[in-house]
């Protein structure tokens, strides 16, 4: 159900963010889902890709620091009230969330959303009896294919 | 002046590594020393006339100097000397004589060319040989010289020893970290030599690409041509599974092999037969007692190209009291913890580089690459730490890298006695020289001109 997620450093500079953004479009991989976490000095962009060991390599090769995490994705419904639906029961099992996004495309009728918790199994484990959706990587990335 | 007790490289080639002057009684051992900074001080004063102009300065003729103790009698000669003399002024001998020439790696953007008689790269090699034999290395030894090769000292300095030896030598030169990392696996490299602050380079970029150190062959670094700290070097130890060794050297006196560090670790043993040490206070030039740290100042006592008397090197360093537990009779002196430029002052603070080294060691655990920015904006001067984000210090969530970003400043802060600014960086974009870091980048003039 986990999906890896790659984490860049970037200084919050002009030119830093099209860098490994270059990179990756230079090796063939597609950004499937993206957030940028700033601060005044620095930043940390998130993304999703198909091939995230490769990218992971190019962009290590390239001197840039680059980790990967698990994070989950959730298929919510495409309506008003359709993410509360899915953050109703995270509340209910106690679990924060770190951070959030959406990805940029839909599948199908629904909208995808990818949440970081502390650790993803507590949280899988948290939400085994719930009704949130999760959507693994071979789902999820079969899928987009299709839009 | 009797050369027999000087070994040759051909000796210590076919007797594996002979320990030379290594263990020589200390009476026997200041009889050679005296003998040859007589013939030292000849050749400076004949040939020379920079050297013949300061001795005249202060009254003294070459017969003058007889014993060591006089030594401190003679003028200093620094760094700004050499660059007034480039570039041949310092030559002792006719180009006919000169058979290499090396330059100082310029820093300052100022160069200083050394010259090396045949007899000068003999006695550089034997000294590098007696320094590999401290690390304990020898045939058998598979030798990755990431020093830079060219006109910097350090590539073909180890390059030559290693060789004369047997081993076999990896000419692989500076940078490409990735590309040392594949040869260190590939190549079965046993010994790794390189700049302390490039080896951390190379150890966070295999645990990036998952290959552990400490599985490979290599058990030995020859690390050097830069100050670093004992924590570093546990640090590297254990990150990499290998005995880390620090080696010393400059191209003024010779290159690598000027001093060493032994198994015990407590100490590099300088070579005294060719090069005489001496600590002053850099305030008042006065010698320092041992185990008082000063400027460490350098004699070459047989080096016939470009003789040095008296070589104020800015290394800041102090003689180890007492003999080391090897057995070796030569003199120690201490890690270079700083040089003597390295100080800058903030806010009327004196402030050197490896106090801000200690905090990072702190506060990961981790040694990253890091740069102190000098800037002044109007009439206030402001320090910037730059620091390259290791593996370690990164993570996917803000919060976590504004804590550390927080806690480094505070740890600096309270290590310097001075709020600095921190500014994480990415990886790789700090400048190097040679593969040496550079630790401090003072662009306060520059900002004042514009």
């Amino acid at each position: 159900m986990k999906i890896h997620q790659l984490s860049v450093f970037i200084e919050n500079r002009p030119g830093h963010l099209i860098a490994p953004c270059r990179l990756l479009a230079e090796a063939g991989i597609n950004i499937v889902a993206l957030s940028l976490a700033e601060t005044q000095k620095y930043g940390i962009l998130r993304l999703i890709v198909r091939d995230w060991e490769k990218a992971k390599e190019v962009l290590g090769a390239n001197g840039f620091r680059a980790s990967v995490t698990e994070v989950l994705a959730v298929q919510v419904a495409d309506r008003p009230g359709g993410l509360v639906e899915v953050l109703n029961p995270i509340v209910a099992a106690e679990l924060n969330v770190e951070y959030m996004y959406a990805f940029a495309t839909k599948l199908g009728d629904q909208a995808v959303p990818v949440f970081r918790f502390e650790d993803p199994d507590v949280a899988l484990q948290a939400l085994k009896t719930s009704s949130v959706a999760f959507v693994d990587t071979v789902e999820l990335f079969s899928r987009l294919d299709r839009v | 002046m009797s050369d027999d007790s000087r070994f040759s490289p051909e000796t210590a080639h076919s007797s594996g590594v002979r320990p030379g002057a290594d263990f020589l009684p200390r009476a026997e051992l200041r009889q050679l020393q005296t003998e040859r900074l007589r013939q030292t001080v000849r050749i400076a004063y004949d040939k020379v006339p920079l050297f013949r102009d300061r001795l005249a300065e202060v009254g003294i003729a070459p017969n003058d100097v007889r014993t060591l103790d006089d030594l401190v009698r003679l003028p200093f000669i620094t760094k700004t000397d050499l660059h007034d003399a480039y570039p041949f002024g310092l030559f002792a001998v006719p180009m006919g004589e000169v058979v290499r020439l090396h330059a100082s790696s310029g820093t300052t953007g100022r160069q200083v060319l050394v010259p090396y008689t045949r007899a000068d790269l003999e006695m550089w090699t034997e000294a590098m040989i007696r320094s590999l034999a401290l690390f304990g290395v020898g045939r058998g030894d598979v030798v990755q010289n990431a020093y830079s090769y060219g006109l910097f000292t350090g590539g073909l300095g180890i390059h030559c020893a290693a060789e004369a030896i047997g081993a076999t030598v990896v000419p692989v030169s500076a940078g490409n970290v990735e590309r040392q990392i594949t040869v260190m696996r590939d190549f079965g490299t046993t010994v790794i030599c390189c700049t302390p602050s490039f080896f951390l380079q190379v150890v966070d970029r295999a645990q990036e690409l998952g290959v552990d150190l400490r599985q490979l062959r290599v058990r030995v670094g020859v690390l050097g041509a830069e100050p670093w700290s004992e924590p570093m070097r546990l640090r590297i130890q254990q990150a990499a599974g290998i005995e880390a060794f620090d080696i010393y050297g400059l191209a003024e006196i010779v290159g690598p092999g000027v001093a060493g560090e032994c198994s015990v670790h407590q100490g590099l043993h300088v070579l005294e037969d060719h090069f005489f040490p001496e600590i002053i206070d850099p305030a008042s030039g006065r010698p320092l007692p041992d185990g008082e740290e000063g400027e460490l100042v350098l004699t070459t006592l047989s080096k016939q190209a470009m003789p040095m008397l008296r070589y104020r090197t800015g290394d800041m360093t102090a003689i180890c009291p007492g003999p080391c537990p090897c057995g070796r009779t030569l003199r120690r002196i201490r890690r270079i913890s700083h040089r003597s430029d390295d100080l800058f002052i903030v806010r009327g603070v004196n402030v050197y580089p490896s106090q801000i080294e200690s905090a990072l060691l702190a506060v990961k655990g981790t040694l990253p690459h890091y740069q102190i920015v000098l800037t002044e904006q109007g009439d206030q001067e402001r320090a910037e730490v730059q620091i390259e984000v290791t593996p370690e210090m990164f993570s996917d969530r803000i919060g976590v890298l504004a804590e550390l970003e927080e806690k480094l400043t505070r740890k600096i802060g309270q290590a310097v006695g001075v709020h600095l600014d921190v500014r994480l960086v990415e990886p790789r974009t700090l400048v190097r020289s040679e593969g040496k870091a550079r630790r401090i980048l003072d662009q306060r003039h520059k900002v004042k001109t514009s």
